[in-house]
């Protein structure tokens, strides 16, 4: 198979998987809504936007790591990942094909993220949206390295967030940048640069992660 | 082991970093006379600036054996890096702490967001705080070892990044010293100085480095050797 068969490949189980169990994604979907409902009573009334769109990047944060712990259970419980190791496919094609599903499961969460907090809060400018999508590459990159670090740890739970939060701090000056300020352009191509910066990293360096 | 500096190389590094650092702060507190603005407090910036630096080094370092590590697949690098990231986040919590110190004396606030400096190290800190994490967690091993040096390799990619995001989110607060404006660049005796505290930091990290990858790597042939009897 190609490098490119291998990723989709790789992929689809994981959505098909999602699919039939459901497992990951409702639980996003309810923590992102449930997380403004609670943004909305820990704001005072006269809160600014500013603030408002802060704490949505927060909540989109938090769902990202609550999908990302659960994105290496299965491989981790089942021993996948040794099997996917001894395969003759590239190893970074293992991270494309999860950063794929994490991204499917982040644009999920946030396709009812989105329109409850124009309905909660304020009106979704196109600035915010572009923001988001640029912020789930970045997410999903770093994520889904780090996660597989932290499966291989033994405090995994604890481990992913500590390892996670230090490095999407960019991701939100970004995209608070973008989606509260006057000029989102530069801040959009701050959250370009590092989604390509960390990307690259995180496909080159996949390998050293899952094997000895 | 053929790497580990001898004995007597230690001394020699720990001295010369005792002689400068004496020095250093001798020149910075007698010598170099009071900056026009700032005053006696500008003097702070002799230690915290270089102490930095410093720490920057540490990092660079880190990174670098990091890269030797997965290229050569070596395990001596390991240690090497472990030890330089275990500098770097010691040298990181100085800087820290005189940055606060600077802060509180030039704007009366212990911590400034708008320091740029200070928050880039609160977010390394906190990133280098997670490497100890990751390796108490994990077993011992060439996996940890590669992780490691991922995750190190990370922190250089992080550093500009982040460097750039908190430029992008902030006001200018700090004071810029290394610029082009006349009234505000070094004058010579300044430089100097700075220099001496710098040079003095760097072998007393090189020194501390040298001592602490010697004790490491004693703890490591303790445990293997404790393992083999068992």
């Amino acid at each position: 198979m190609t490098y490119l068969g291998d990723v989709f490949a790789l992929a689809r189980k994981d959505l098909l998987l999602e699919l039939r169990s459901r497992d990951t994604v409702p639980a996003m979907l309810l923590f992102v809504v449930s997380t403004l409902v609670v943004f909305h009573f820990a704001l005072p009334s006269d809160a600014s936007a500013t603030a408002e769109t802060g704490l949505l990047w927060v909540a989109l944060l938090f769902t990202a790591l609550l999908g990302l712990v659960r994105a290496f259970v299965a491989e981790r419980e089942e021993r996948v990942l040794d099997g996917l190791v001894l395969a003759p496919c590239d190893r970074s094609a293992i991270w494309l094909g999860k950063v794929i599903g994490v991204v499917a499961f982040l644009v999920a969460a946030e396709v009812v993220a989105l329109p409850a907090y124009a309905l909660f809060f304020r009106p979704v400018g196109w600035e915010l949206v572009a923001a988001v999508a640029l912020a789930d590459l970045g997410l999903a990159a770093v994520g889904t390295l780090l996660a597989a670090m932290a499966a291989a740890g033994r405090a995994r739970e604890l481990l992913l967030p500590v390892l996670f939060l230090p490095l999407v701090i960019p991701i939100v000056v970004g995209g608070v940048g973008a989606s509260a300020t006057d000029d989102p352009g530069r801040y959009l191509a701050f959250l370009g640069l590092y989604d390509a910066v960390f990307a690259i990293l995180s496909w080159a360096s996949f390998e050293y992660v899952v094997t000895e | 082991m053929s790497t580990s500096l001898r004995n007597n190389e230690h001394v020699v590094l720990a001295a010369a970093a005792g002689c400068l650092l004496l020095a250093g702060t001798s020149l910075a507190f007698y010598w170099v006379p009071n900056a026009p603005v700032e005053g006696f407090r500008q003097r702070i910036f002799y230690f915290h600036v270089p102490i930095a630096l410093t720490a920057y080094a540490c990092f660079g370092c880190a990174a670098w054996k990091a890269y030797r590590l997965l290229w050569t697949r070596e395990r001596r690098y390991d240690l090497e890096s472990y030890t330089a990231v275990h500098m770097g986040v010691i040298f990181g919590i100085l800087t820290l702490v005189t940055g606060s110190i600077w802060a509180r004396t030039s704007w009366g606030h212990w911590w400034v967001w708008g320091s740029r400096q200070l928050v880039l190290f609160l977010v390394l800190f906190l990133f280098y705080a997670a490497y100890f994490m990751l390796r108490y967690s994990v077993e011992p091993g060439p996996r940890r070892a590669n992780m490691s040096a991922v995750y190190t390799l990370f922190g250089v990619a992080l550093i500009p990044i982040s460097f750039l995001a908190i430029r992008l989110a902030e006001d200018l607060v700090h004071p810029v010293v290394f610029t082009h404006d006349v009234q505000n660049r070094l004058t010579g005796s300044q430089l100097l100085t700075f220099l001496v505290c710098l040079a003095g930091m760097l072998a007393l990290a090189g020194s501390l480095y040298a001592n602490e990858l010697t004790g490491k790597r004693l703890d490591a042939r303790l445990r293997e050797l404790r393992e083999a009897l068992q």
